[in-house]
């Protein structure tokens, strides 16, 4: 067991907690509104694709990502005009996103990169820096700043996420509009307004999650590079209560549940002294996010409107 | 009128679909007419492109009446591939396991499999979300990897034949077998394997008519999935129409194992399934959720999977993946549109 | 401020909720605008607050025409509107209620403490009462009124608009609210009242402007008219104010509560007050066949969760004491095997539990019954019997006067009262033994109204038990036989209809003794 629970484990969890974050607090901008965002799995794909697009082209992961956090929020905003304009049943018009970048990112790279689904390789130093590489730190401080500066960014924006939510105007009007939408009405707020603002900035960070994916935990997109991460961070809202640092918290339980999966191949064996299954290993995020989201649904409590359209004069 | 509305608004939902889609291609830089042609074009020739088409709507048929069926009870089942992967496997398990067994106990046997396979994976999501309410999308896609993992594991381990390179389950004894349709159509040759399968999908689709509209079951389902509260207070056990509904779709999507395992290959085939449990929410939506019109959207989708291949094969840039974006561009527009649909503007606060 | 709707009309598909509305609204005063249900009251002045747009006709404000397209121009123009149904964001604090719209300090940072201070001031120039950092959802509702009334004050609200602001107070509540009104006519500021409250609209107005099918029918000042000659105007014809009914003639006992607690929270009313309360706490009374026993009280206190328990839609672990029918235990029975044993249930709400709004009035005929003979035949009694739906469905619309008479419409083609008929219909044609019915003519137009509260007094002199929940004082003194009023779950006295007065009932629904 000791050969498990190491440092290594710590930046696993990091590393996999961290794309799960920013779609999670992605997420949580919509769903605070009153939208229910499932498509943040499709959002994702679309950041991780473009940023490892035009990152290729541009030699630059900055330019990667910003990329992706434009790519996203236009879908998000797609979804938002679908849901909130037409008010579509939000679960079905995120299917039809999910849906749409199962197939578009194939013939996207189809056609720029006459590939069936991935992109080129990047070479090493145009992926995301670490944030040792970018900021100045002494010797001794080398090993703990080893993260991502998107993972260390993850941590800036639940924090700054929490702020926004409690302290300041939009804040207030968001969860406003989440709970009671008519109240915010009457009380002379755009309902709608906000309720578009949410749904984009679900696109721009998600969209950063899924540009981490590509061009800061690997060098390249594959189809469907996700893997259903959008919903685990789906899941990990619920479990967070939609609360930022709750959330958070649930993304790294997610992330140290992935991180222990990935130690145990090799190393826990079956009795009989063979490996267990690659495919047993495979399943246990998604076992755990099951059997989360049935022992703790009970207790959370959604915010009052979500998944309502909101309809003046109905 | 209401006929009319309910053509018209689908018909222009596939409309929209395809010029969004078409500009995508123009985007890609492929020729949107050239890319439709072939993506239209390839799937009524006889016998090959129809047959194909028809072999293809089979499984979108299954799926789609499995995601109306569940949509019908308000639920929303995104674990039809799951559901189909799990069905499918059983119905080789038993096709493999029974092998010596006359086919008139064999087939139905392995029948009753994929049902109820498909039955219990669907189960699973309603039995979580009765009891402890969590939502059906995410646990359906969470178990549609599990799924997916499990079947590869004994696939892998346990059921393919040693030495086969490739992932797929020993075949299952000829009684498993079931006729293909070239057997009684003229002109259509063997090869073609459209089977009796369609026929069950036909007959699936009237009886989920049947189930819906003309039993006291089918009133259950509906009313629960129109609106809960009152369906308790007319003395239904909502939590008993959640997992039953589940239960019912999955085993609508299992059937699928039944073309596929003793109809077409004969065996487990590892990743058989092309997005089938997907596809049928786009039929389902695009079929306004009525087991008649998901037949109908079914040949549609079919019509542009067999597309598919001649478009991968014969453009540039365009990948068979444009059926997906026109699927994803479908059921946005089927939503989107649902807005229309919804009755006149109800009366305003009394008073 | 002067507010003057003129030609206002309003059009929601079929229905026309306003017909060229004329009306004026003197600056200074407290003016009650009246009607019974639909006449279009609370459309008109929601178009003057932005919720609705007018399909023509213009507003002026101090004489000049605005466009209100929005709260938030209404707002801008000094309009505040207190809902009939709170605007509140109940997990929110009465701070953040208060100043959500207008909020103090900077788009990067809200100054929480300034709108203390800027609330507490208001709150002491009108005395109205509240706890700044108290949550909403924790807020009994005569305190959630007072949150909804600093919202308007707040914003500086020249012009009041209260919708149904007495419904949910106690007679002694209302009393206190009257002062405050009175308070704010003082200050300079001109209130609107809507209400179908005859008797409060003689207490606090000035003037009165009667409505009726979407048309201003009356204006009279209030010290010129009376309860009568509003009526009058507010229905056309001469109301008959009792309901005329044969002395009752009970039989045996049918429903026999003893002990009834119950802790889980069926309605919203309830949810409002605390949360980890007994709703229902040892009550114990007796239903004869042949008699109306009403339940009156307050919304919140127990009314609705007193009728889910006996109808067996609470869940039984939240459920203690005894409940039998005809001297049975029915504890242990669903909802389905209680409608099976005679007992029918007429919900308070009627779209949430009553209807299936989308399915047609023939489904909807059978809803309860669905499963069994006659609803169903063939083996296995799986099939439905569409025939011997048809029939039943066109009894109840034919018994109980559903209009359109058409088995085909969807349940929500129908109006209000039409939707209400026929779920009495069906429940009536079960036929019960024992009748649980809860606001029956809640949102009813007046026609409807007579003609229900006549179909439950032939029930009842018909043999059937039958308990009456009504928020409405005047509906539930005039149709039972028996009274009890109910506080925070509760009995807190039963009293003779005939003989109490409002004055003895309303203390008793503020738990005083009578």
């Amino acid at each position: 067991m000791r050969s498990i629970l190491t440092l290594s484990l710590v930046f696993s969890t990091i590393r996999l907690a961290t794309p799960l974050v920013w779609a999670a607090i992605g997420g949580l901008y919509s769903e605070r509104s009153g939208v229910i965002n499932i498509a943040l799995e499709g959002l994702m794909l679309a950041g991780a694709f473009t940023a490892a697009a035009v990152t290729f082209y541009t030699h630059s992961p900055w330019a990667g990502v910003g990329a992706a956090m434009l790519a996203a929020a236009f879908f998000a905003l797609l979804l938002a005009v679908v849901c909130i304009r037409f008010k579509a049943n939000e679960v079905v018009a995120g299917t039809g996103i999910n849906i749409l970048f199962l197939g578009l990112p194939a013939v996207l790279s189809g056609a720029l990169f006459l590939s069936s689904g991935s992109t080129p390789q990047i070479p090493q130093d145009e992926l995301l820096p670490t944030l040792s590489q970018v900021v100045r730190i002494g010797p001794q401080w080398r090993v703990l700043t080893d993260v991502s500066i998107v993972s260390f960014l993850a941590l800036l924006v639940v924090g700054l996420t929490s702020y926004v939510l409690h302290w300041t105007p939009f804040g207030l009007r968001l969860r406003s509009v989440g709970e009671n939408p008519e109240a915010a009405d009457a009380a002379g707020i755009r309902v709608n307004r906000i309720r578009y603002a949410g749904v984009v900035l679900s696109g721009v960070l998600a969209g950063v999650g899924g540009a981490y994916l590509s061009i800061g935990q690997s060098s390249l997109f594959t189809r469907n590079m996700t893997a259903g991460r959008g919903f685990i961070a789906l899941a990990a809202l619920i479990f967070g209560k939609w609360r930022p640092v709750q959330t958070m918290l649930a993304c790294v339980l997610f992330g140290f549940a992935d991180a222990l999966t990935i130690q145990m191949q090799g190393v826990v064996k079956l009795p009989s002294g063979e490996d267990v299954p690659v495919q047993f290993i495979q399943m246990i995020p998604y076992v755990v996010t099951i059997v989360v989201l049935a022992g703790f649904i009970g207790q959370s409590r959604a915010p009052g409107a979500l998944g309502v359209p909101y309809d003046k004069e109905s | 009128m209401k006929v009319l509305r309910d053509l018209l608004f689908p018909s222009l939902a596939v409309l929209c679909a395809f010029l969004a889609g078409a500009v995508i291609v123009a985007l890609v830089g492929d020729s949107p007419i050239e890319t439709y042609r072939l993506l239209l074009g390839s799937a009524f020739s006889w016998p090959d492109g129809i047959g194909y088409t028809l072999f293809f709507a089979t499984p979108l048929i299954f799926t789609g009446l499995a995601v109306a069926v569940a949509l019908r009870g308000g639920l929303l089942n995104i674990g039809a591939e799951g559901q189909l992967y799990v069905a499918a496997f059983a119905t080789a398990w038993i096709g493999i396991t029974f092998a010596n067994l006359p086919a008139v106990v064999l087939v139905p046997l392995c029948c009753v499999a994929a049902i109820v396979a498909g039955a219990v994976w669907g189960a699973i999501p309603g039995v979580l979300k009765a009891r402890f309410g969590s939502h059906e999308v995410i646990n359906t896609i969470m178990l549609n990897f599990v799924a997916v993992a499990l079947v590869g594991y004994l696939t892998q381990y346990h059921y393919r034949i040693p030495g086969d390179p490739i992932m797929e389950t020993a075949p299952v004894g000829s009684g498993a077998h079931i006729p293909r349709l070239g057997a009684f159509i003229p002109g259509l040759p063997a090869r073609i394997p459209l089977n009796i399968a369609f026929l069950l999908a036909l007959l699936s689709s009237w009886l989920v008519y049947v189930l819906l509209w003309k039993t006291k079951w089918g009133y259950e389902i509906r009313a629960t999935g129109q609106n809960p509260a009152a369906a308790e207070y007319g003395g239904v056990s909502v939590r008993r129409e959640v997992v039953l509904t589940m239960a019912i779709s999955g085993a609508l999507a299992g059937m699928v194992g039944i073309n596929e395992v003793l109809g077409y290959r004969y065996r487990y085939y590892d990743g058989f399934s092309d997005n089938y449990g997907f596809t049928g929410i786009a039929v389902a939506l695009l079929g306004r959720n009525h087991p008649f019109g998901v037949v109908v959207a079914a040949l549609l989708f079919a019509v542009l999977q067999r597309g598919g291949v001649p478009v991968d094969a014969f453009t540039q840039l365009v990948s068979k993946d444009i059926v997906l974006i026109l699927q994803a561009l479908v059921i946005l527009f089927v939503a989107a549109e649902a807005a229309f649909r919804r009755g006149g503007r109800r009366r305003g606060a009394e008073g | 401020m002067k507010l003057e709707l003129r030609g206002i009309t309003k059009r929601f598909g079929a229905v026309l909720a306003n017909d060229h509305l004329d009306i004026t609204i003197p600056p200074g005063t407290i003016h009650a605008i009246v009607g019974e249900n639909g006449a279009g009251k609370s459309t008109a002045m929601r178009i003057a607050y932005g919720f609705y747009t007018a399909d023509s006709g213009e507003i002026l404000v101090d004489g000049q025409a605005r466009q209100i397209r929005a709260p938030r121009d209404a707002i801008a123009l000094g309009i505040g509107m207190v809902h009939q149904h709170f605007m509140l964001v109940r997990p929110m604090t009465v701070t953040e209620n208060i100043v959500l719209g207008a909020e103090p300090g900077s788009a990067m940072s809200l100054d929480l403490r300034k709108a203390a201070a800027g609330i507490r001031a208001l709150s002491e120039e009108f005395r109205l009462a509240v706890d700044p950092d108290a949550v909403v959802e924790d807020l009994s509702v005569g305190q959630q009124q007072r949150v909804e009334l600093l919202k308007a004050l707040y914003r500086r609200a020249a012009l009041l608009i209260l919708d149904e602001p007495t419904a949910v107070l106690t007679p002694q509540e209302v009393d206190e609210f009257f002062a405050i009104l009175r308070r704010m006519r003082g200050q300079g500021k001109t209130v609107i009242i809507i209400t179908h409250k005859l008797s409060e609209v003689l207490a606090i107005s000035d003037n009165v402007t009667v409505m009726r099918d979407g048309r201003v029918v009356g204006e009279v000042k209030t010290s010129e008219t009376d309860a009568a000659a509003l009526a009058r105007l507010m229905v056309g014809r001469d109301v008959l104010l009792r309901v005329d009914k044969p002395a009752a003639r009970p039989g045996a006992t049918v429903l026999a509560v003893r002990d009834l607690s119950i802790t889980a929270s069926a309605s919203a009313a309830s949810r409002q007050l605390r949360r980890d309360r007994r709703r229902l706490d040892g009550v114990s009374f007796e239903v004869r066949a042949g008699e109306i026993v009403g339940v009156a009280g307050i919304e919140g206190n127990g009314q609705t969760e007193l009728i889910e328990a006996l109808a067996g839609l609470l869940p039984g672990s939240e459920v203690s004491g005894s409940i039998s029918v005809g001297g049975r235990d029915i504890r242990a029975l669903d909802a389905r095997r209680r409608r099976e044993a005679g007992i029918a249930h007429v919900p308070e709400d009627r779209h949430r539990r009553g209807l299936l709004l989308e399915f047609s009035l023939r489904e909807n005929a059978i809803l309860g019954v669905h499963y069994r003979a006659p609803a169903v035949s063939g083996p296995g009694g799986v099939l439905l019997d569409q025939a011997a739906i048809q029939r039943r469905a066109d009894l109840v619309i034919r018994e109980f006067d559903v209009r359109p008479p058409n088995a085909s419409l969807p349940a929500r083609a129908l109006s209000g009262g039409n939707q209400q008929k026929l779920i009495i219909g069906r429940e009536f044609e079960l036929p019960p033994t024992l009748l649980l019915i809860a606001q029956p003519t809640r949102g009813v137009d007046i026609g409807a109204i007579e003609f229900i509260h006549r179909k439950i007094v032939a029930l009842r002199d018909a043999g059937c038990a039958v308990l009456l929940v009504s928020a409405e004082l005047e509906e539930v003194t005039a149709l039972a036989d028996r009274l009890l009023v109910l506080h925070n779950g509760r009995v807190a006295g039963e009293v003779d209809p005939s003989r109490a007065t409002h004055e003895e009932i309303g203390l008793l629904m503020t738990g005083g003794r009578a």
